[in-house]
């Protein structure tokens, strides 16, 4: 079959080329909006190389936060970035100057160049039939209680590097609550149009959400990329305008962010205690477990990725600011 | 048939490359979303025309959240990031 | 077969003409308002044949149902960012091309 294999070369080649491109043009781009948006199409380039590298896991998560939840954040950190020069300028401050010393422009150019070539040196000088891991995942299968070799692996065989993923999402959020904030806006009130794609899009979302949480066991899919568009719901939700409700943000909203962690760690010592091993789980309630763990990372992240939209915590009942 | 469809496949991702030319020039910050509202409608469809011809169903997720994801990032910029001064002129 | 194989061929082939159309026009239209317009054909009527010419070759109702609903979402979401869009535009007083 030559033309598939001429297509696809040819497809794989412009998709790389493209991908370059856009993150050059992206990085050298003095407008930032311009550089946000060249962001947004790298990051659909992106999914769009997972997929014709035969990884649906990994462009499900690119496609969710990539193209989509990083854009809105990058999109509304622009706007307060914005916000802060006018007050500035209002309240007669000149924006204040960093340190003038800096490192020369090309030397990041000359660090990365180098890295890159490393990669590439290591990639090629792999042997050609180099098959990893692959074999022991499949031969393993059975006992990990899901049929997804990828989720077997990330729930399963390397649960412990889920576990420390699950507290890195939550000190991200914690550094970004801690740098301040920005006030609370005052949202315009959405119009029609507005309000009916998000009344519509919302539950789709959650269910969209739900769907991958569960088919994660047996097809691509899982706890990050359910998370993923979970707080591409929530994002949504902020954005026109939505609010917390008061009684809301204080416990349950932190129980909400270290459920995935939390869960994780209770396990982890269950285990720990009753087998011996760390997150060994016993092959007969596997499937179950894992489920759990996966819905508790859910949460988590669809909370945790809608919240650092927010940048600062939402005001509570407790909060007399 | 699985010819054809990655011929296609290839085809709107030439379309996509062609439709950077309108982020690069702009004029308004309309006009920049728009070109990423068009890409990710062509990526959703190359995505299908994937599925279709690497025999892979999964892959009609990873289209579906791409619809979904695309309106999101577009309300953010309806929302947020809109300068509410639009001369036709880039000033940041 | 081959007959369904032909039919799904001409209505993927007329929906990448509409995704052509539509990039073209978003090239070539002289403002924000008409490149909408163009950028909708694509969404609509582009990714509408496409998804007909692929459930005619999917391999399951359910798959038919998923590539139906993912157009479903996109007309949703095309057109509602489209007006948003729009008004935004007419808000902030990008001005309407005349001829």
């Amino acid at each position: 079959m030559e033309a598939v294999i001429l297509l696809q070369w040819t497809f794989n080649t412009l998709l790389g080329l493209g991908l370059l491109w856009l993150a050059s043009r992206a990085l050298a781009c003095p407008d930032l909006f311009r550089a946000i948006v060249l962001f947004v199409a790298f990051g659909l380039l992106l999914a769009l190389a997972w997929v014709s590298l035969d990884a649906p896991d990994v462009a499900l998560a690119e496609a969710a936060i990539g193209a989509g939840l990083t854009g809105a954040l990058l999109l509304a950190a622009l706007a307060g970035l914005r916000s802060s020069e006018t007050n500035e300028k209002v309240a007669g401050q000149p924006a204040k100057e960093g340190p003038k010393v800096r490192p020369p422009q090309w030397l990041p150019v000359v660090v990365l160049l180098s890295v890159a070539a490393g990669l590439g040196y290591v990639v090629l000088s792999l042997p050609p039939d180099a098959v990893g891991l692959s074999a022991q995942v499949a031969a393993s299968l059975e006992t990990s209680g899901v049929s997804n070799p990828v989720t077997a692996v990330l729930l399963n065989f390397r649960s412990y590097d889920t576990l420390l993923e699950m507290v890195v999402l939550l000190l991200a959020l914690l550094g970004v609550w801690s740098l301040g904030g920005t006030a609370l806006r005052r949202e315009t009130a959405p119009g029609p149009v507005l309000d009916t794609l998000v009344r519509l899009l919302v539950p789709v979302l959650i269910l969209v959400a739900s769907y991958l949480l569960w088919v994660g066991a047996h097809a691509p899919g899982g706890a990050f990329q359910s998370g993923s568009v979970l707080g591409a719901a929530g994002v949504l939700l902020l954005l026109t305008g939505w609010h917390l409700h008061a009684g809301l943000a204080a416990l349950p909203l932190r129980l909400a962010l270290v459920a995935g962690s939390a869960t994780f760690l209770t396990m982890a010592v269950f285990t720990l205690l009753g087998e011996g091993k760390l997150l060994e789980y016993p092959s007969a309630q596997a499937g179950t477990l894992i489920l759990i763990l996966e819905t508790a990372a859910t949460v988590s992240i669809g909370v945790t990725l809608a919240a650092l939209l927010l940048g600062s915590p939402p005001p509570n009942n407790k909060d007399h600011t | 048939m699985q010819t054809f469809n990655l011929a296609l496949a290839l085809f709107l991702l030439l379309n996509l490359g062609a439709g950077m030319w309108r982020v690069f020039c702009g004029p308004t910050a309309a006009d920049r979303m728009l070109a990423a509202q068009l890409f990710g409608t062509t990526a959703v469809a190359v995505v299908l025309l994937l599925a279709q011809a690497y025999g892979n169903p999964a892959l009609r997720d990873v289209a579906l959240v791409f619809a979904l994801l695309a309106a999101v990032t577009a309300v953010a910029f309806v929302r947020r990031a809109w300068p509410d001064q639009e001369a036709g002129h880039d000033s940041d | 077969m081959i007959l369904i194989d032909y039919l799904s061929g001409a209505l993927l082939i007329a929906g990448a003409v509409f995704f052509l159309a539509g990039t073209l026009g978003l090239l070539r239209f002289p403002d924000v308002y008409t490149r909408l317009h163009a950028l909708t054909k694509a969404d609509n009527v582009g990714l509408g044949l496409m998804v007909v010419g692929l459930a005619v070759q999917a391999e399951s109702w359910t798959a038919a149902g998923k590539l139906l609903l993912i157009w479903l979402l996109v007309l949703l979401a095309g057109s509602s960012v489209a007006h948003l869009v729009a008004g935004g535009a007419l808000q902030r007083g990008i001005q309407l091309w005349k001829r």
